[in-house]
């Protein structure tokens, strides 16, 4: 579904070059749910916007659903849903259901079709009391399951997120959760969001990835992730163990070599 | 792709409907303002018989034809010009992942139709020129091909200026004297200005063809600058030209854009 080969983005900032994403390989399995991790600055955003088409990279190549994402960027959209925590894809001040009809026009969905999934979407993710309110009256949890409804109206096999449960208390956390597991087990959608949570990661993904100054500085299952230091280990410190690791020798590659082989490889 | 721009911009028209007493307070204002172009005119000719060798029916032709190529690429295109507010606020990235050309997207958010104010000034004004100016019939196809061909240079030099937005994100304005400064330079008879900038406007940014080149052609006037006689029925061909030259800056904008930080 999406293949990564030594991705490369780079930005000039006043005339320094700043390396956002950096040889970045991997691949990602029909099926599959997979968390993104790393800390700030990691370069996860900037994967996530070559991934949707929105950035080109530098250097590199990529597949998404057997498409070059920045030149093939309208065939993509239909293929892939695409939901930001920090920014909402609606418009602002329109209803959200009028948001949901432009998203209709946008994507060409037919009518029926697209009653069926609204009203589909609407009870799982309980949309329905506020379907008539302006966007920006919407609580950020409220605002969220409009956007994950918003990426789901054209029923794409594949489900990207950047951050989505970044700001939500732990009832909108918990409906977010419960919902993609339910989309990946039961309609097979392909998902990968990052996050800072790591009860995300725990809860929901039988892959993670570690990204750290735009590497790879890890690809495994969560258990593969346990082991990187030695007894018995909390995801966290774990985490904390490759970060650390990785700011002591930031030049070096890879940080650690995956301690059990990523369920998939190119 | 014609019909997503219809149907989007439908959409927002009927979300600006919610708002009637705004709508007709804007469409309105912008009859009246644009009404303001035509009192200068008045005021010119009150003083005088001709401007620039052109009389008043010929001098109001001129502006109608242009006036209405420039309020129908303004209705119709205009809001391109936000496209550096959409890349600071983050919109732009999200019209890249829709399956819908960003320019038509950009083009047709927030669409609100009290443009066409403008529209129906500048038909008015050459309802009234055409009255006023005897225009065989074996010229006057030319009339809605210039109007055609004025639209598409202006809604090129909207995405001209869009397409520069990639690159000075700040200076929006930069772009706008090109569109507006362009459509005021239309207002006139090239004739009140010097030769130097007609030929800019005729071998550079092809402004001359929105409707002074055709226009001479439809009023069966000599050129007073002696430009060649062929250059009258140029107005598509330039058309097509700018509108190209725009496809490809737009294009060579959106694999530049490199969005904004998070
Ligand atoms: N549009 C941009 N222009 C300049 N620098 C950028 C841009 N986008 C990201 N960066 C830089 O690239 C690096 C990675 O950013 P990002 O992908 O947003 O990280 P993350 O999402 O993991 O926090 C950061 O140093 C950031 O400042
Ligand atoms: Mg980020």
């Amino acid at each position: 579904m999406i293949e990564v080969d030594r991705l490369g983005r780079t930005f000039k900032v006043r005339g320094t070059v700043v390396h956002a994403v950096r040889d970045l390989s991997f691949a990602v399995e029909a099926g599959e749910f997979v968390g993104c991790l790393g800390p700030n600055g990691a370069g996860k955003s900037t994967t996530i916007k070559m991934l949707t088409g929105i950035l080109a990279p530098t250097s590199g190549r990529l597949r998404v659903a057997g498409l070059d994402p920045s030149r093939r960027r309208m065939a993509l959209a239909r293929m892939i849903g695409v939901v930001f925590g920090q920014r909402t894809t609606l418009w602002w001040d329109l209803p959200l259901k009028d948001s949901f009809e432009l998203v209709r026009l946008l994507y060409k969905v037919d009518r029926r079709v697209f009653r069926r999934r609204l009203d589909e979407l609407c009870s799982l993710l309980e949309l329905g009391d506020f379907l008539a309110t302006p966007v920006r009256q919407l609580s950020l949890g409220q605002r969220m399951r409009g956007d994950i409804a918003a990426a789901l109206l054209h029923d794409p096999p594949i489900l990207v997120l950047d951050e989505p449960t970044i700001g939500l208390d732990v009832v909108s956390k918990a409906g977010v959760r419960d919902f993609l597991r339910r989309l990946n087990a039961e309609h097979g959608t392909t998902i990968l969001l990052t996050t800072h949570d790591l009860g995300d990661i725990e809860q929901l993904c039988r892959r993670v990835m570690l990204i750290d100054h735009g590497r790879l500085a890890f690809d495994g299952t969560v258990a593969g992730l346990r082991a990187v230091v030695p007894g018995e280990a909390s995801i966290e410190e774990a985490v904390t163990h490759l970060y650390l690791s990785s700011r002591r020798s930031p030049r070096t590659h890879p940080h650690r070599p995956a301690p059990d082989p990523p369920s998939v490889t190119a | 792709m014609v019909r997503t721009y219809l149907l989007l911009v439908w959409a927002w028209t009927r979300a600006a409907a919610q708002y009637p007493v705004s709508f007709a307070l804007m469409t309105v204002g912008g009859f009246v303002i644009s009404g303001l172009d035509v009192a200068v005119i008045w005021v010119i000719f009150t003083n005088t018989t001709s401007l620039g060798g052109f009389d008043l029916g010929e001098v109001m032709f001129l502006y109608g034809t242009a006036g209405l190529s420039f309020a129908l690429a303004d209705l119709l295109f205009s809001n391109v010009d936000r496209i550096s507010q959409h890349i600071r606020a983050g919109t732009f990235d999200v019209m890249l992942i829709r399956p819908v050309s960003p320019f038509v997207q950009v083009a047709t958010e927030r669409f609100v139709p009290h443009r066409i104010g403008r529209v129906i000034q500048a038909a008015a004004v050459l309802a009234i020129a055409l009255n006023r100016v005897d225009v065989p019939l074996e010229r006057g196809w030319m009339i809605p091909v210039m109007v055609a061909s004025g639209t598409v240079i202006f809604t090129a030099l909207w995405a001209l200026g869009g397409a520069a937005q990639f690159l000075l994100t700040d200076a929006p304005e930069v772009a706008n004297a090109f569109t507006y400064g362009g459509a005021t330079l239309t207002h006139y008879p090239l004739s009140v200005y010097g030769g130097e900038l007609v030929r800019g406007v005729t071998y550079v940014l092809p402004l001359a063809f929105v409707n002074w080149q055709p226009g001479l052609y439809v009023l069966g006037r000599d050129d007073p600058f002696g430009l060649p006689y062929w250059l009258r029925f140029l107005s598509p061909a330039a058309a097509a030209a700018i509108a190209l030259a725009a496809f490809l800056a737009w294009r060579a904008g959106v694999r530049r854009y490199r969005s904004t930080g998070s």
